[in-house]
């Protein structure tokens, strides 16, 4: 029965989707309109193939220079953009029209997607940007990343162009199958805030890479090496807004994803995979791929329909929800073991994973513990990659009424028994005393 | 019913108008202690005062609307959140059931009381009643003039008052008319021997116990009244009757109220009245048996019975103190402990000891509370024990136990007032007596009638007209009933004598104590004269006084605050803006937390869920409110959010001077929040020993969240942008600072009550690097909420 209500909500979807296509919604995720920031209109063309992928994906482009003085992200209020793609690294002091960092991170705030590219040079506003993400730019300004072992061989002599293919393992971000070949990367390495469980890092630098000025003496160990460098990473706000950060723009280029890469010391040639990571990260970045939804919360008594307002304590209960996942056209059922529901009050009394039934419903039943209280059913699912799913919803459970107790016990009836005793030995007595002369 | 009392037949001359007059007198008491009680309400306005009556009026909505079943099995999800809270097992029902009753018979009736008016008159009309019963209680002690004079005292007795005016709807309105009927009741059956009295004694005690956790007084006084009667060789088969039926049945019935339940069984507190029960079996048996059998045989009875008994007796007592020992507290719960060891609480329970309701009182609130009673006092004492009866003994018992027991908590002052009103009534009523008795003897000895007027043209001009009726009238009916008295227990005794033949052991003392005073006790007119014209004096000075507390000291309802200055009157009502603020602007499941003195009127005036409330039944909640309030800002936050609260609001007197406000008792919060949370240590807040805010404050204190929430931008709304704080007469120590977690969304007119906003967590989480975002985050400050330089994990 529910799976064919779902059925008509998922029809009412196909039919209303190209109405709703125009902007973002709850029913499409997916960005449509896109800003993009540019230092130099040049960018279009070196870096055409990354945009024409996206334009071909249905994104509405829209080019600006960065220091363009019309620059405006919201009008009215209203943001004009869903997503942010930031290309201009050294764009100074803030933003065409007025835009500066609190303005690029309230756009986040409220829900919208950011990717933005560091180059050799860095202005602190991109770098800024990055922090507040928990993204850490080296703080040497002159600083790339170096690595003598790990480099390919196009490059110049100071092996900043580097060869990175210590990728993250994670269908949701890579795609299925993820990146085979060798990722170029020529740019200023990050690290991330190891305390936040927020950040990701896609694309690590090998152990040999160390972050320092290129052809320069190190007086002192560089600040950031090996593989704690990233190289590329993700990030998912807690509204789950994502945020893209690499520290290389060419990474995005045309030149690095037509060219082909030689590692150092090998002498067999492949392509980069530096086009199709971009673009499958683009794809997550715009909420073409793991965006999940929770509709259809229920909980009831077993074999009741209706929700009721409180439970008594050792009652059985229901709960179910459906989970739902975006593919870039459609929602489809979710699939996974690992979803939990904690039946909580200030600790979880109850845990349990839910089983579901490959349509998307997410259900079990359990018995209300023993304990009266304001209880919460809460689902709180984050999985790699995924937008994190977080319900609660309150319900009080109450002790037995009054009436609700045993009325006889058996091991009382001694003490039954004594008291119908002593009241029928008091009235005869009483007859007796009365009335006996 | 009590005043069915008053018109008991008599014949005798001016029988019929005395006991008319003394009705009027009594029907006029009635309305002077109703009438004294509604200042409140004409200076102010009808409106629930203070904490407690508003949980109390909250739980009557409740009843008027979902009826007595759901009352009963209420659990109230939006107090104590996130454990809740069973309204119906931890309340005392009677108030609650006597206004709820009370609003359904006007409403039967078609009068279309609020749930409010019914609630805010409650205190006032049963203080009448208070007044009636405590008449009855006297006359039975002493007769209907001490009765009478004893009513007109406690209906205007300000301690009495302070908990009774209109609007003070607390269960000790109801409580003390119970306890004072309760006690009459008791003494009816002492007096009469009448199954029927003390199965009614029954009922009201178990009225009482469905009231107020204070029944626990009677079924020990009593008990000990009882016991007292024994040892004195006092013991008959009416001491018997009115003690045997009071315990059983009182148990039964007082293990029926939900809060009781077993505990009327099970604690200490009622173990007194069990044993004294098994020791009035035990002596009801040996008068028994020694008239039944020969002095002889008694002897040797009570030989062998001795021996059997004590080897019973020893493992009894045995079994029952180790029962006892088992218990930590020894079966008592904490506040009856404090009664016994005054030190008990301020040592080993701060939550108890941080009620200043329970500190010990001040000698000024003696006077301030019973007035000239203190003095008249000793005097009905003395009174009492000429000659001595059963009854007299009890209210001399009840005198001294609730002297001890108002010099322990200052509350239980309000025990005392019933006390100290019988004995000055009688006292005062004594000493009229004499007086008018010698001016009557003297002036026209041989035609006793006329005299009767003749204390009333002296009284014209000493006190004000109600009192003087009221005095006037307990004159005349002490006089008529002195001087019937006699004829009255001689008349009726025939009748009772076949079934009592102990009975009415008082009345003949009475009689004798008449012509007694007949003979002797007669003084010079003039001495006469003047000693009444002395007490008129005191008496209308304490009318005087009383009039003035329940106007001025009495009435504020403490929602409302006033203050006099030289450009007129100037009212605060803080407090209700902020909970109207709380209702209009938040969701209706947002938690509020606050210190738990403000929680029950959050829930009733706001409507929202609380984590703590007045009721303090769960110290580890309040703890863990009192450790976030003495916490630094980050680390409450943490606490708050692990409680899903979203408001904080503390009350904050420092601007316009409101002494009671939050950082006066921020101590406490430390204390109690230490008493469970060991790293909140009370010496960190202090320097020096001294609690101060000011630049010497300690570190501790000045981080710490409540002290933030009370001073955020205080320095700015202050004229000289000093911060100068007019309670603690000083310049606070620190002035500018800034709240990560917390935002202000609201602060009162007065910036008596502050609420503050939990921040949600942060949507990302920045990185380490710094030295760069400060220019650009100056630039960006004012539409920035997210440049905090702290990092969440």
């Amino acid at each position: 029965m529910a799976s064919s209500t779902r059925g008509q909500a998922l029809l009412l979807v196909a039919i209303l989707l190209p109405a709703l296509i125009a902007a973002f919604s709850e029913d499409n995720p997916t960005d449509q309109r896109i800003l993009v920031l540019l230092d130099d209109l040049a960018l279009k063309s070196s870096h055409s193939i990354f945009f024409k992928s996206l334009s071909s994906r249905g994104y509405e482009l829209d080019f600006k220079l960065a220091d363009d003085s019309k620059l405006a992200l919201q009008r009215y209020g209203e943001y004009l953009y869903d997503a942010l793609i930031l290309f201009a690294p050294s764009v100074e002091g803030h933003l065409g029209g007025n835009l500066d960092v609190a303005a690029i991170l309230d756009f986040v705030d409220s829900g919208h997607d950011l990717i933005l590219a560091a180059d050799t040079h860095t202005s602190d506003l991109i770098r800024d940007i990055a922090t507040e993400c928990g993204v850490d730019f080296d703080e040497n300004t002159d600083a790339v990343v170096v690595d003598h072992i790990n480099f390919a061989v196009e490059g110049e002599s100071d092996h900043s162009l580097i060869i990175g293919d210590k990728l993250i393992e994670s269908d949701v971000i890579l795609g299925k199958g993820g990146i085979k070949d060798p990722v170029l990367f020529r740019g200023i390495g990050h690290s991330v805030n190891p305390a936040s469980d927020l950040v990701v890092t896609v694309l690590s630098a090998s152990p040999s890479a160390f972050s320092a000025p290129p052809n320069a003496v190190l007086k002192a160990p560089p600040a950031l090496t090996g593989t704690s460098i990233s190289l590329v990473s993700v990030v998912q706000a807690r509204n789950n807004a994502r945020i893209l950060i690499s520290g290389s723009l060419d990474f995005f280029s045309d030149k690095f994803f037509r060219s082909s890469v030689q590692k150092s010391g090998s002498s067999s040639r492949s392509a980069s995979g530096n086009e199709k990571l971009a673009v499958e990260m683009s794809k997550w970045a715009f909420h073409e791929r793991g965006h999940l939804k929770a509709v259809n919360v229920h909980h009831s008594k077993v074999g009741e329909k209706d929700e009721p307002s409180m439970y008594r304590i050792t009652d059985h209960l229901e709960y179910s929800l459906e989970i739902h996942e975006w593919t870039g056209t459609e929602w489809k059922p979710y699939q996974a073991d690992d979803v939990q529901v904690q039946f909580y009050m200030m600790s979880p009394y109850v845990l349990k994973a839910l089983d579901h039934n490959g349509k998307g419903l997410f259900y079990t039943s359990f018995q209300v513990p023993d304990v009266y209280g304001v209880f919460q059913f809460k689902v709180e699912y984050k999985r790699l990659g995924y937008t994190s799913l977080s319900l609660s919803k309150q319900i009080p459970v109450r002790p037995f009424r009054h009436n609700e107790y045993e009325r006889f016990i058996k091991a009382a009836y001694p003490y039954y028994g004594g008291a119908f005793s002593m009241m029928t030995g008091f009235f005869i007595f009483g007859i007796f005393f009365l009335y006996h002369k | 019913m009590t005043a069915a009392e008053v018109a008991a037949p008599s014949r005798g001359r001016g029988g019929a108008s005395a006991s008319i007059l003394s009705y009027a007198t009594l029907l006029l008491i009635g309305i002077l202690a109703f009438a004294i009680r509604l200042f409140s309400v004409i200076k102010y306005e009808s409106v629930i005062h203070e904490f407690d009556p508003y949980f109390n009026y909250r739980v009557t909505q409740y009843l008027s609307k979902a009826g007595i079943y759901e009352f009963w099995n209420w659990f109230d999800d939006r107090t104590w959140y996130p454990l809740g809270r069973v309204i119906g097992g931890t309340v005392y029902p009677g108030l609650t059931l006597t206004a709820g009753t009370m609003w359904w018979v006007a409403n039967s009736l078609n009068i279309p009381l609020s749930v409010e008016t019914a609630c805010v008159f409650t205190a006032p009309i049963f203080s009448a009643f208070a007044a009636w019963s405590t008449y009855a209680l006297t006359k039975e002690v002493k007769g209907v003039g001490a009765g009478l004079t004893a009513a007109a005292l406690i209906a205007m007795v300000p301690s009495y008052i302070s908990r009774s005016v209109a609007g003070s709807y607390d269960n000790e309105g109801v409580a003390i008319f119970a306890l004072v009927f309760t006690f009459y009741l008791y003494l009816k059956t002492l007096n009469t021997g009448s199954l029927f009295y003390a199965t009614l004694n029954a009922l009201a005690y178990f009225y009482m116990v469905c009231s107020w956790g204070g029944y626990t007084f009677i079924i020990n006084l009593i008990p000990m009244h009882v016991l007292l009667c024994i040892v004195t060789g006092r013991y008959s088969s009416r001491l018997y009757i009115a003690y045997s039926p009071l315990v059983i049945l009182g148990t039964l019935l007082a293990a029926l109220v939900p809060v009781v339940g077993f505990n009327a069984v099970m604690t200490s507190e009622h173990f007194a009245s069990f044993l004294v029960f098994v020791i009035l079996q035990v002596v009801a048996i040996v008068y028994y048996i020694k008239r039944i059998l020969s002095p002889k045989a008694f002897r040797v009875a009570v030989a062998v019975v001795l021996t059997v008994g004590a080897v019973f007796a020893l493992t009894l007592i045995a079994v029952l103190i180790a029962m006892v020992a088992t218990s930590p507290t020894k079966g008592w719960s904490g506040r009856s402990l404090s009664l016994l060891d005054p030190t008990y609480a301020s040592k080993y329970i701060p939550i108890i000891a941080s009620v200043s309701e329970h500190q010990p009182p001040t000698w000024p609130s003696y006077f301030m509370d019973i007035n000239i009673l203190a003095f008249l006092v000793p005097a009905g004492v003395i009174a009492c024990f000429l000659p001595l009866s059963d009854s007299s003994t009890f209210v001399v018992l009840y005198l001294v136990t609730a002297v001890y027991f108002s010099g322990v908590m200052v509350r239980l002052m309000l025990v005392l007032a019933p006390a100290a009103c019988i004995m000055s009534g009688i006292a005062l009523s004594e000493a009229f007596a004499t007086f008018t008795l010698s001016v009557k003897y003297q002036i026209e000895l041989p035609d006793p009638p006329a005299p009767q007027v003749a204390p009333v043209k002296q009284t014209g001009s000493g006190a004000t007209s109600e009192t003087s009726a009221a005095t006037v009238a307990a004159d005349l009916a002490k006089e008529k009933s002195l001087s019937e008295k006699g004829k009255e227990t001689l008349r009726e005794r025939p009748k009772r004598s076949r079934k009592k033949e102990k009975e009415s052991a008082a009345e003949k003392s009475v009689a004798k104590k008449v012509s007694k005073r007949k003979a002797s006790k007669v003084l010079p007119l003039e001495a006469s004269a003047v000693g009444i014209v002395l007490l008129l004096l005191l008496v209308s000075f304490y009318v005087i006084h009383c009039v003035w507390a329940a106007a001025e000291a009495y009435s504020a309802p403490s929602i409302v605050l006033t203050s006099h200055t030289a450009d007129g009157m100037h009212v605060f009502d803080d407090f209700r803006e902020a909970y109207a603020w709380l209702s209009h602007n938040t969701e209706e499941d947002d938690k509020v937390a606050s210190w738990w003195d403000y929680g029950y009127q959050t829930t009733a005036m706001a409507n929202r869920t609380v984590i703590v409330d007045n009721n303090t039944w769960n110290n580890t909640h309040i703890a863990t409110v009192g450790m976030a309030m003495s916490s630094p800002e980050r680390q409450a936050w943490e606490i708050y959010q692990t409680l899903d609260v979203k408001y904080v609001f503390v009350i904050f007197g420092g601007l316009v001077g409101y002494p009671s406000d939050d950082i006066n008792k921020f101590l406490w919060m430390v204390r109690i929040g230490g008493g469970v949370f060991p790293h909140i240590k009370e010496a960190d807040y202090l320097r020096d020993g001294q609690y101060r805010i000011d630049g010497q404050a300690t570190p501790t204190m000045l981080n710490s969240l409540m002290y933030k929430l009370s001073y955020y931008r205080f320095a700015e709304a202050t004229m000289d942008g000093k911060g100068y704080d007019r309670v603690r007469r000083t310049e606070i120590g620190k002035k500018v600072f800034k709240l990560t977690h917390f935002e202000e969304v609201f602060t009162t007119h007065h910036w008596m009550v502050r609420i503050y906003k939990l921040k949600p967590p942060k949507n990302r989480l920045r990185g380490k690097n710094k030295r760069k975002t400060k220019p650009i985050a100056k630039k960006s400050k004012p539409s920035s909420s997210t440049k905090s330089p702290g990092r969440r994990s």
